[in-house]
This record gives C-alpha cells, structure tokens and sequence, in this order.
C-alpha cells in the first residue's frame, strides 16, 4: 500500500492542527499504518492539492477537493471522536 | 521551551461583554498590556476570529479559543476569560453555527507546530466537564490559576 500523505489543517497552523497531527500520529501507529502528516494552514492548501490523499481539517472547507475532508472538530471536544477516528482509518486502509 | 506567562492578573472573572468583539478585544488588549502581545494582536485575533471561528461545544459549557499568527506575539502566553453571560461565537469548521460561549482561553503562542503537551491538556479540559464547571463557579483567582497550570502541566 502506498503511504498515503495527509494534511491536516486549521486557521492559523498554530494551535488546533498540532493537536489533531499529534492525534493522528497515534492513531496511525495504533493501527500499524504508515502516513505522511503535513501540518498547514488552510490558505496553504492550493500547494498540496496535486499530492495530498486526505484532508482533516478543523476549519471550514470552502472549496471541493479531489480527496476526501474530515472534520477534525471531535479531536478538540471529544464529542463524536470514536466515530471520526474510525473514518480516518478507514480512509488510510483504502487502496 | 520558554515558560508560559500566566498568573492571577490573565485571569478576566465575571467578564461582561456585548458580543465576541468586545470579549476578545479586552482579553486581547489584557494580552497586550502585559507586554505578551503587539498592539497588532488585538486586531488580528478579531479578524482571524472572524474568518475562523474558534467557538466549541462541549458536553458542558460551550468554550473559544480565540488566537492568531506568531508574528503578533512577543511572548507565549494565556488570558482566561469567564463571562458573566454568555456570548455567541462561531462554531469551529462550521459555515453559519453558533454557540453561547462562557469561557474564553485566549492563546499567545509564539511557535508554530509545537507545544503539543500543552494544547493537548488544554483540550482536555474542554473535555472535562467537572473542570469547565469548576472555572465558572470558583472565585479565588489562586484557585483558579493553580487548578489551570495543573491541568495544563505546565507548573
């Protein structure tokens, strides 16, 4: 399986996306899969567009992109996270 | 990592505010009088609070974490806000929501990707319902400040 690239995303680049990138971290390694996080802000986007296989973002998406965007929201409240997670993976184990 | 600057006097109880703007203007200007922030701060954080939102449900009461660029900040820091009433704030990552806000964390930070330990407590509390109703009930700004580092590890 190809290592798939995954950015993850918040207004700033600051605050929220370093906790959601840590989280994924961990997430991947408890699930044995191999990932490249790429941490941005969201008005970085249009440079990862061609090569990102995943979005997860805190923040609003304006645009459709060619992969799939989830929201990151539960990794800040908790609420609803088990359910984000397992979408997450499910995205990182697709061909 | 340099320390953290917050103490009794980040700490706003019973803040009265009109609206978000006005919440995040006397956090902000608190920030900037403490000498944590430049005077570019305070009008960052309002239009980055505008563009993304930063309000957040929780199971308990609803919290923001208004923030901006490092370029506007001199020194990492926290300005804890607990409002009188509550305010509406946009929802994080949602196009129109909004949520009544009590408790405003109001973030200085002066690195990008880093201190994870820190934002990760700091999540936890919104996570933590016994905490958020701790920091609207208790009065005694030591309390409030000591029970805060803890959870934060950041004594």
């Amino acid at each position: 399986m190809k290592k798939k690239n995954v950015l993850v995303a918040c207004g700033a680049g600051i605050a929220t996306s370093t906790v959601v990138n840590g989280a994924l971290e961990e997430l991947a390694k408890a699930h044995h899969i191999d990932v490249n996080l790429i941490q941005i802000k969201i008005a970085e986007i249009s440079s990862y567009v061609e090569t990102a296989d995943l979005l997860v973002s805190t923040t609003i998406v304006q645009k459709e992109y060619p992969f799939p965007v989830i929201n990151a929201q539960a990794f800040l409240t908790g609420i609803g996270l088990d359910k984000v997670k397992q979408d997450i993976v499910e995205e990182l184990k697709k061909e | 990592m340099k320390h953290l600057q917050f103490d009794e006097s980040f700490i706003l109880k019973n803040l009265e505010a009109q609206s978000k703007e006005d919440a995040i203007t006397q956090l902000a200007t608190l920030l900037f009088d403490k000498g944590a922030v430049r005077a570019s701060y305070i009008d960052a954080v309002l239009d980055r609070e505008k563009r993304y939102a930063t309000g957040l449900p929780t199971k308990g009461h609803a919290v923001a974490i208004p923030h901006t660029d490092i370029i506007h900040v001199k020194h990492k820091a926290l300005a804890l806000g607990v409002l009188k009433e509550p305010v509406e704030f946009g929802i994080m990552g949602e196009d129109s929501k909004s949520t009544p806000v009590s408790i405003i964390f109001m973030l200085a930070m002066d690195e990008e990707h880093s201190q994870l330990t820190l934002l990760q407590n700091l999540m936890g509390i919104f996570q933590d319902e016994a905490v958020l109703h701790f920091l609207m009930e208790e009065e005694n700004m030591t309390i409030i400040k000591e029970k805060l580092l803890t959870a934060l590890a950041v004594h």
